[in-house]
């Protein structure tokens, strides 16, 4: 199992050794120590493999993550798992601003709190956190589910578009054209496989759903006051 | 005295205040509520290249003979940072414009243009499309705010990527791709319901401020192992700061959009009234780069209102290392096409005039998203006609250049310059014409 240690080692060593890997490799597990609070930790990686990282780490870790797992034993700085296609990543403590911002797919869990702007632009990830999540989470979220176990901040999904968002606690207020939806049965299967996978102790019924009310969909005059 | 029978009056008088046009848009506004959107640069009257001349050679500077002597044109863009640089033949490139505001045929016309004269293209709002990629030997793509498309897949595809801060034609504004140009596909490369209105955020959902673009451009480089240029795009608002602060954040080259560079879609007041002209931000610029020590060694490409090659060699007399063009691309590719006038006339414009780029009806089959109309292009024969406007443009400069006796259109120095106006002198830092008076620069 490689160990690399970014106290000796270069970040952009560990980088080009992980980007290297190939689908079939058999270093499929690997731990980083000392990441010091880097930036840029493990980004860009598609193999199907897991990196270990002990303490904390700086922004954009495992950004544009593909199939792989990474999952990081400390704090995460702003921007974690940013444009996130495929794969897992897990942060045993705090994630700072814009987690898993734009990201495409894969699961993102958050054991701790996340900072404001959570889920920005998601396009397709699964985020769930398991504390509460800042202001302007979710701002113009396309698709996607967010998953909140905590508290929301203020203007939370404020221009979503087809994305869910399933808050467990308060709401401090909602953004431009989000609304509370009906949760489905479809709704309810899709966020306990969510609480399952992220191993989070709660149950589907105690979440609201919020999304879309769409009247922002076509702009028109009309609307002018909510943009 | 009798009145006199009638008596002489005066012809109408328009006011230069309320104008025709001014006119009709309280008119329209009043009629429909809400503000213009259109396509398109500034069409103001702003000082530009055209208040500029060269001066040529003469009994102290020595001219190179016209098509016998060389006169280089390629230019190196990312040599700073980037393990592969991009090598141009001509210092000519094509701006960004997405797939989603041009049609397929146009996008792989633009690459084939392009590539037949050893230049770059450049990705838009909505992500790389394949026939784009296959089509453009040297393909930038760019970073924005919405994402939209972005994998880093792609990235790895890319010979270049820019980080777009901003476009002259709308510094700090975001962008709206109206429903009828969201496609299926376009639809599902940006990942939203088909047919609505898709919103362009103005700000980058992961980073704010120059500290912060530091950091981006470094997992950028991470992502990509250090191999690509990474260009940073700004609108022309506070060239100067703007450029230093990319230099400073890592940019390999720094784009600098003028006013009159085009948008798919922005509000008509947002267009004509935020932003400078780019005579206006190049010296600035260049300015930057001096100071920091950097000059020639981060590349600095600008656009916004480049037509010929005069144009092309003001800006690199200027200090630009090349330029980009957008609006006079797609009027290469057949935009605004005098032959289809009675087309234009029927969705109330005219050939010249036509900018409603984002309404998806363009019958020249560019600036749409319908089938049918975007079939009208034949890339192959619109990818020609952009080879031989390259190629004028390339050729131009060098008969410039080569007037003022420089081996390479980098030699093109502001020395060589004049201005026709006192704007244009105090914004070129050149003399005004005649005399040896640069406005602003302290006699």
């Amino acid at each position: 199992m490689p160990v690399v240690d970014l106290g000796t080692t270069p970040l952009r060593e560990l980088n080009a050794a992980l980007h290297a890997l190939s689908k079939d490799t058999n270093e499929t597990h690997w731990h980083v120590i000392n990441p010091q609070g880097k930036h840029a930790v493990a980004v860009g990686l598609d193999a199907p493999v897991t990196v270990e990282i002990q303490g904390h780490v700086g922004y954009y870790c495992a950004g544009m993550n593909q199939h792989a797992t990474v999952i990081v034993s400390g704090n995460a700085g702003v921007g974690l798992a940013e444009n996130m296609m495929s794969g897992e990543v897990r942060v045993r403590g705090d994630a700072s601003q814009s987690a898993g911002a734009t990201g495409q797919g894969g699961l993102l869990v958050i054991d701790g709190n996340a900072s404001a702007r959570c889920g920005i632009s998601m396009k397709g990830i699964d985020i769930v956190v398991k504390g509460s999540i800042g202001p302007m989470s979710a701002f113009m979220a396309q698709t996607g589910n967010l998953v909140v176990l905590g508290d929301a901040g203020e203007a939370l999904g404020d221009s979503i578009y087809e994305a869910r968002l399933f808050v467990r606690g308060e709401v401090k207020s909602l953004g431009a054209d989000c609304e509370e939806k009906a949760v489905t049965d479809e709704d309810r299967a899709v966020l306990s496989g969510l609480l399952e996978r992220a191993g989070a102790d709660a149950r589907a019924d105690e979440f609201k759903l919020y999304g879309s009310a769409r009247t922002l969909y076509h702009f028109h005059v009309d609307n002018a006051g909510a943009y | 005295m009798t009145a006199p029978v009638n008596p002489p009056r005066t012809v109408p008088r328009p006011s230069a205040t309320f104008d025709q046009y001014t006119i009709s848009e309280i008119q329209r506004a009043a009629a429909t509520g809400i503000y213009d959107i259109r396509g398109g640069g500034a069409k103001r009257r702003v000082p530009h290249f055209d208040d500029l001349l060269f001066v040529g050679a003469s009994i102290s500077r020595y001219p190179l003979e016209g098509y016998r002597e060389k006169c280089g044109t390629d230019v190196v863009l990312g040599s700073r940072f980037a393990k592969q640089p991009i090598h141009l033949k001509i210092p000519v490139t094509i701006a960004g414009m997405s797939f989603g505001a041009l049609s397929g045929p146009a996008k792989e016309a633009l690459g084939r243009g392009a590539s037949a004269l050893g230049t770059s293209t450049t990705t838009g709002d909505g992500g790389m499309t394949p026939e784009e990629r296959g089509h453009s030997s040297i393909l930038v793509y760019q970073l924005l705010p919405s994402r939209y498309g972005m994998n880093p897949d792609d990235l790895r595809k890319a010979d270049a990527i820019e980080i777009v801060v901003g476009q002259g034609a709308k510094p700090g504004g975001g962008g709206m791709l109206l429903g009828q140009k969201i496609s299926p596909r376009v639809a599902r490369m940006r990942h939203l319901p088909e047919g609505i209105d898709q919103r362009s955020a103005c700000r980058h959902p992961d980073w704010t401020g120059p500290d912060d673009l530091e950091i981006k451009i470094e997992e950028l480089r991470e992502l990509t192992d250090w191999e690509k240029p990474i260009y940073v795009k700004v609108g022309a608002s506070r060239p100067y700061y703007d450029t230093a602060l990319a230099v400073k954040a890592g940019a390999d080259v720094v784009v600098l959009d003028g006013m009159q560079g085009g948008t798919a879609a922005t509000q008509e007041v947002f267009i004509e009234n935020v932003g400078l002209p780019i005579l206006a931000s190049i010296r600035p610029a260049v300015q930057a780069l001096q100071d920091l020590g950097m000059h020639r060694k981060v590349q600095l490409i600008v656009s916004g209102g480049i037509r010929n090659g005069a144009d092309v060699a003001k800006a690199l007399a200027l200090g630009a290392d090349a330029v980009a063009i957008g609006t006079a691309a797609l009027v290469a590719l057949g935009d605004n096409d005098p032959r289809l006038e009675a087309e234009y006339q029927a969705l109330g414009t005219t050939a010249g005039s036509y900018d409603d780029w984002h309404e998806g009806r363009d019958p020249a089959g560019i600036t749409t998203q319908d089938s049918a109309l975007a079939a009208r292009l034949d890339p192959v024969i619109a990818g020609r006609r952009l080879a031989n406007y390259l190629s004028v443009l390339t050729l131009e400069a060098q008969t410039i250049a080569r007037a003022c006796g420089k081996t390479h259109v980098h030699n093109l120095e502001p020395e060589d310059l004049v201005a026709l106006t006192v704007e244009a002198a105090a914004m070129a830092r050149v003399p005004l014409a005649g005399t040896n008076w640069i406005p602003g620069q302290g006699f």
